[in-house]
């Protein structure tokens, strides 16, 4: 009987053992297929762009030089939309701050009049719009057209990022705080102020990085609101560079074809490398707001 | 607080909110902002049923019933762009929904550690890169000729096809890449919600000799059962919002045929070709589907499983 028993055990941990072999053997295979391609784009970014086109490069640079580098720096464009890009990052992180966190404050009270017909006012949004050509035309007649408010502010409020300001303040700060307050004579924009807010540097902090993230990435609105040049973001930099191949045909003329196409291939890795750097490498390191924002955002809203 | 409520009648109203005024106010830049650029618009829409010119504006505009919707209905490009939405969202949800409660079962097997958190960390990095830069990699990558996959295939004897001229390739180009990009991401959700599981249970399960396969299979999946089921009603309010983005920058000439989209077709109508009424009919069509499928699958899975979003 006891015997049976063991036998079975160590069957069971047998079993338990090619289990935990396949997951990690699953988990390494995982990381290689993630980190394989932004690796090799780094290292494609420095090495001879002969051996790149040529396949010579698979696992390790060679010929290292910052040839690619030198000629980004010259590439005016790519700067200019690297100062837009950071004007409407920093204030249209700002501005998302401060529209949503204060909506969602209030809304956070419980006995706010009005409280559920507001919610749905913020809420309907979510499953139901005007439409491109609409929102257009309203962008369009109140002069929004090719001004960079257009990149921060009428596209600011953002009904998620204000169901998880909601949640977390319903959560965190407690009703008898407020009344507390109340009796020691303190106002409700006081009270916001200098209580709520000093005690929410969490849910700023991932509100604060989604919108930085998103506005560092966006592109949909400069392509639809942005004619002028001076005013266009990095992304749309990069998208006449790597998809439109703005470099290649910029270099064809004078040197030879194939040469022309392989230094506009190692302008791409470049460019790539530095419009992605600023949020690759911030991103360990704040890792743990998102990651604590999504679990925020996920109780039912 | 407590004597407000005791009174809280109608008469009371009135007091409440002035004495909330601070509250109102700190609603107000939300409110405007959003009545202007999201609201107005929804108003805008009536454009869709007028001859719409900008001379004329919104309201002077003549109306022109529905003869927009029918000339989308009528075009050559109807089926094809209804088509090629649905496909890719199909596709799109059939792959990328599961994965990542596949990716949080492995993750949760994992003893917490240095490896756990560098596969968490490197399956979560290609979320944040833009989709401008993500499309410029899949260029690169998949190009015939100079791309990296092609080297690695030409390794082990394979000839690489041109996959980005190739409209038959395009949905799996997207869905695919749209795998490697955001499964990591997707994941977090499950994993928390994995997390949260009662650790007595696992306890209890390996008490009666339970193999760790069988507790996944039995433990796991059914508690993640209610957080799958929200996702996927949210998931299916959007089947027939494919990603603009993305489709736009990997469309070719070659590969049109499979990915002229509803949101592609609605830009080009309307921003490229200024046909305005034209292009909010279309708009406003696929959004009312996508209403119609929300509510649908709310209702259905609020039968079902009593797991419903509202």
């Amino acid at each position: 009987m006891s015997k049976a028993i063991t036998k079975n055990k160590i069957q069971k941990s047998r079993q338990d053992k090619i289990f935990d072999f396949i997951i990690y053997a699953v988990a390494v295979l995982l990381i290689v297929i993630t980190v394989y391609p932004m690796y090799f784009i780094v290292i494609a970014s420095i090495s001879n762009p002969t051996d790149v086109s040529s396949g010579n490069i698979l696992f390790w640079p060679k010929g290292i030089n910052m040839r690619g580098y030198e000629q980004l720096l010259n590439y005016q464009q790519l700067w200019t939309g690297y100062k837009n890009t950071i004007i409407y990052t920093v204030l249209g992180t700002c501005a998302n701050l401060v529209v949503n966190i204060s909506a969602s404050y209030a809304l956070s009270r419980k006995n706010l009049v009005g409280k559920k017909l507001i919610t749905f006012f913020y809420l309907i949004p979510m499953f139901f719009g005007g439409g491109l050509i609409p929102t257009y035309l309203i962008v369009r007649n109140f002069h929004l057209l090719d001004t960079r408010w257009v990149m921060i502010l009428p596209f600011s409020v953002i009904t998620y990022y204000i169901i998880v300001g909601r949640t977390f303040f319903s959560n965190n700060i407690p009703d008898d705080l407020w009344e507390a307050a109340q009796i020691d004579g303190c106002g409700n924009l006081n009270f916001f102020f200098k209580i709520v807010l000093p005690l929410s540097k969490a849910v700023i902090a991932v509100i604060a990085l989604w919108s930085a993230v998103g506005h560092w990435n966006s592109y949909f609105n400069a392509l639809i609101y942005l004619r002028d040049e001076m005013l266009q973001p990095l992304q749309i930099v990069l998208r006449n560079i790597l998809i439109n191949n703005q470099t290649a045909s910029m270099m064809m003329t004078g040197t030879a074809a194939t040469e022309a196409r392989q230094a506009a291939e190692l302008i791409k890795y470049g460019a790539i490398v530095v419009s992605s750097a600023p949020i690759m490498c911030m991103y360990p390191f704040v890792q743990k707001y998102f990651n604590q924002g999504v679990m925020i955002g996920a109780v039912k809203g | 607080m407590s004597k407000r409520n005791a009174v809280s009648k109608k008469g009371n109203i009135w007091h409440r909110v002035y004495s909330d005024r601070a509250l109102y106010l700190l609603l107000l830049p939300s409110f405007i902002i959003m009545f202007i650029f999201t609201y107005l618009p929804m108003y805008g829409v009536v454009i869709a049923f007028k001859d719409f010119t900008p001379a004329k504006g919104i309201m002077g505009s003549s109306w022109a019933g529905f003869k927009y919707f029918k000339q989308y209905f009528n075009s050559f490009q109807f089926w094809p762009t209804i088509k090629n939405t649905l496909l890719l969202s199909i596709y799109s949800i059939v792959v990328t929904f599961p994965l990542p409660i596949v990716l949080a079962l492995i993750c949760n097997q994992m003893r917490t550690g240095k490896f756990k958190k560098v596969f968490q960390v490197s399956t979560y990095l290609p979320h944040f890169i833009s989709t401008v830069v993500m499309c410029g990699m899949i260029i690169l990558f998949l190009s015939p000729s100079s791309g990296v996959i092609a080297k690695l295939l030409s390794l082990i004897g394979i000839q690489m096809p041109n996959v980005m001229g190739s409209a038959g390739a395009f949905p799996s180009v997207y869905v695919w890449t749209e795998v490697w990009q955001h499964l990591g991401w997707d994941s977090i959700l499950y994993i928390a919600a994995l997390a949260a599981i009662d650790p007595s249970l696992y306890e209890a399960a390996t008490m009666d000799g339970a193999s760790k396969w069988q507790k996944m299979l039995k433990i796991d999946i059914p508690l993640l059962m209610p957080t799958a089921t929200v996702m996927f009603i949210l998931r299916m309010g959007s089947v027939m919002n494919v990603g603009f983005e993305k489709v736009y920058l990997l469309q070719n000439n070659l590969n049109t045929a499979s990915s002229e989209i509803i949101s592609t077709y609605v830009y080009k109508m309307g921003l490229v070709s200024s046909q305005y009424s034209l292009s909010s009919a279309i708009g406003l069509f696929n959004n009312l589907i996508n209403l119609i499928l929300l509510v649908t699958v709310n209702y259905i899975s609020k039968k079902m499983s009593d797991t419903s979003l509202v």
